[in-house]
């Protein structure tokens, strides 16, 4: 089985680009020049060394005793808490901004839900000098107040979406409709392996540091370059691409990617887009999306707004199509609870999203002597308002 | 399937200035759609785009997200709008082309959205979000059964061997994205790319081209027809729509503003 994007931009039936001819050339130009770009000897050297020492990598692999202990096994997280910025969305956004730099473009946009890749896009920004329009639906500006004003003292515009629930699609649309008003300065740079070709295959290249650094930190840790199993919360599916991608071609390794269920996937109120969605076209790729039978996409809903989206990546799609990773979903209620265990087990507060990948533990059955990896996709203190009202304190 | 597509009859017997309107169904009201058509045909309209609304509408300006958020919450679905548009060639005789997403479409079934097209009376489809490529690979034949013109566009950053490319491909007419931007953002007459325009003249393409995004009145529709056969509005006529005069009223006077015919 292959797991790589084909030459259309297809994973399997899954990905392509269905753009609007008013975004042709901008994805032409991509499409035909990302390859020959990021594979560049010097184009590495500058993005390896920024992850080395702006973002801080290789991220730590910790040995989380007490949680292991906890669920009888061997239990590793990946920490991409800890990079600059507070979570994985820096890999790829510098990245894109070294790929823009050398497409000549000078403005840059992007979407963000939780915030997390609107700041870590806001901020190669200000490293780079280039202006930096963020699209951020208006109901994830109010529930993620901190990271807003992150964003404008890095000196981005961030602009609230009103349209829609006011969350991660819709931020989504106002910023391709952006790029197509403005096609020749700017790049558009996505924060997630979703959207029309090559952008599923870029982002995930550049988060695959992930897992290319985990194989080194295993073998170091346990004798072995592969885990017994990888997980990962998914809301476009970057963080999970990046954790899985290096162990794709390995089967004996369980891959999970874990959805946001909201209130449980049995109720409207869900952003689990594999657990309910069906085969559709949206933000130019063709993936599972959630919609009603008229093809109109559905609200998603999340208490966490990096996952509340109603698409997920084409890798994913195929993933989950194929059989080679297992989609399982968590629902508000069992995310908060894994927060607060992880939080006064290990002394690490994570952020909603990765919480999800952390609740599912509770889901799948660990033996004694399996190494799993989570990955930890990013840090609560975006989060700390949504703790304080839940848990009281 | 002897009769020769309404589209091309139009533009053989009328070259120039023709006049095209884009209206999203089930807005202002639900139940609109077929009275709409017929007030166009009445008032001169050569050509009626039907708009599917969509959840999504990424390529739109603010006015047609607005139509198309309140034509979902009036209820319009695909299946309904075919059932509204079932009597509608009894009395009207212009050309007919239906325009939105492509999910909507994919989720109805290709196929079957076709057949019920010409079943209809459908003559034409605009499909912005169904590239040239996908188009070609998976769906033509369906278009080509049913005696139907798949609408491609082109915008001022296509390259001219694409643009030869999708003028191979296209019948009916070329849609001709008048600048950079989502519908009726409104760039002004005189930031219309006079240089776009002149290069596609100068190409020779076998199809004719409507001009459209940003055509609002008669002066901006005056100079379009300058350089294509004709321009489409949209977001203009969707906004004439808010009025709470009756709908012969404001569609003869939206007409009456952009001919300058009474
Ligand atoms: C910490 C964190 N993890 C995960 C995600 C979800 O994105 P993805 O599925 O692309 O990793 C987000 C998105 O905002 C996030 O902030």
């Amino acid at each position: 089985m292959n797991y790589q994007v084909n030459e259309k931009g297809y994973y399997g039936e899954f990905g392509g680009a269905w753009i609007p001819e008013m975004m042709f050339a901008n994805i032409d130009e991509l499409q035909k020049r990302y390859l020959e770009i990021i594979e560049n000897d010097d184009f590495k050297t500058e993005f390896n060394s920024l992850l080395k020492d702006y973002v801080g990598r290789p991220s730590p692999l910790y040995y989380a005793s007490r949680l292991s202990e906890r669920y009888g096994s061997q239990i590793y997280l990946k920490r991409e808490d800890l990079n600059h910025t507070g979570s994985h969305k820096l890999n790829n956004t510098v990245g894109q901004i070294l790929l823009a730099q050398k497409l000549g473009k000078t403005r840059i946009i992007a979407e963000t839900g939780a915030g997390q890749h609107g700041l870590a896009t806001a901020t190669v920004c200000a490293l780079k000098g280039l202006q930096c329009v963020v699209y951020m639906g208006a109901l994830d500006v109010k529930r993620q107040e901190s990271n807003v004003k992150k964003m404008k003292m890095l000196g981005a515009e961030v602009v609230p979406v009103y349209s829609g629930n006011q969350t991660l699609k819709d931020a989504t649309n106002e910023a391709m409709r952006d790029w197509i008003s403005n096609p020749g300065d700017t790049h558009y740079i996505i924060g997630s392996v979703v959207g029309p070709h090559p952008y599923p295959d870029m982002v995930a290249r550049f988060q695959s540091v992930i897992s290319a650094e985990m194989k080194t930190q295993l073998l170091e840790k346990t004798g072995s370059e592969l885990p017994a199993r990888v997980m990962a919360c998914v809301g476009g599916g970057s963080n999970a691409a990046g954790a899985f991608y290096h162990f794709l071609d390995h089967p004996e390794v369980e891959l999970i990617g874990v959805e946001a269920a909201g209130k449980g996937i049995e109720t409207k109120e869900t952003a689990a887009t594999l657990a309910v969605g069906t085969p559709g076209v949206l933000h130019a790729s063709k993936t599972y999306l959630m919609q009603n039978r008229d093809g109109q996409i559905t609200e998603p809903y999340s208490i966490s707004a990096g996952l509340d989206y109603p698409g997920i990546g084409p890798l994913h799609a195929h993933l989950f199509k194929t059989g080679r990773a297992r989609y399982l979903a968590a629902t508000d209620e069992e995310v908060l609870q894994a927060v607060l265990l992880l939080t006064r087990l290990e002394g690490i507060i994570p952020a909603l999203e990765s919480a999800h990948a952390l609740a599912a533990l509770e889901k799948i059955t660990l033996r004694p002597d399996e190494a799993t990896v989570v990955c930890l996709s990013g840090r609560g203190d975006k989060d700390m308002q949504t703790y304080l009202d839940y848990f009281g304190y | 399937m002897n009769i020769e597509n309404r589209i091309n009859q139009l533009f053989r017997k009328k070259d120039r200035n023709i006049f095209s309107v884009y209206f999203t169904a089930g807005y202002p009201r639900l139940h609109d759609t077929a009275a709409i058509i017929e007030l166009l045909e009445q008032n001169g309209v050569d050509l009626v785009e039907i708009g599917i609304p969509f959840s999504d509408p990424t390529a739109d300006g603010p006015v047609i997200q607005r139509s198309n958020d309140a034509a979902l919450k009036n209820g319009m679905s695909l299946e309904l709008l075919f059932e509204q548009l079932a009597k509608v060639r009894e009395k009207v005789r212009i050309p007919l082309a239906l325009m939105g997403y492509f999910n909507p479409v994919y989720q109805f079934g290709v196929e079957r959205f076709c057949r019920r097209c010409r079943e209809t009376g459908i003559d034409g489809v605009i499909l912005p979000d169904l590239p040239l490529e996908e188009y070609q690979e998976h769906f033509q034949p369906f278009f080509a059964e049913n005696n139907l013109h798949n609408i491609l566009l082109i915008t001022p950053q296509t390259p001219d061997d694409r643009i030869r490319k999708i003028d191979a491909a296209s019948s009916g007419f070329l849609y001709m994205v008048s600048s950079s931007s989502t519908t009726g953002t409104g760039k002004k007459v005189e930031d219309f790319h006079r240089e776009y325009f002149e290069r596609v003249h100068d190409l020779q393409l076998k199809n004719p081209r409507l001009i459209g995004f940003g055509i609002s009145d008669r002066a901006t529709f005056e100079n379009a027809c300058r350089y294509a056969n004709g321009a489409i509005i949209g977001s203009a006529f969707v906004k004439s729509l808010d009025s709470s005069d009756p709908l012969e009223q404001v569609i003869a006077r939206f007409a009456a503003e952009i001919t300058g015919r009474r």
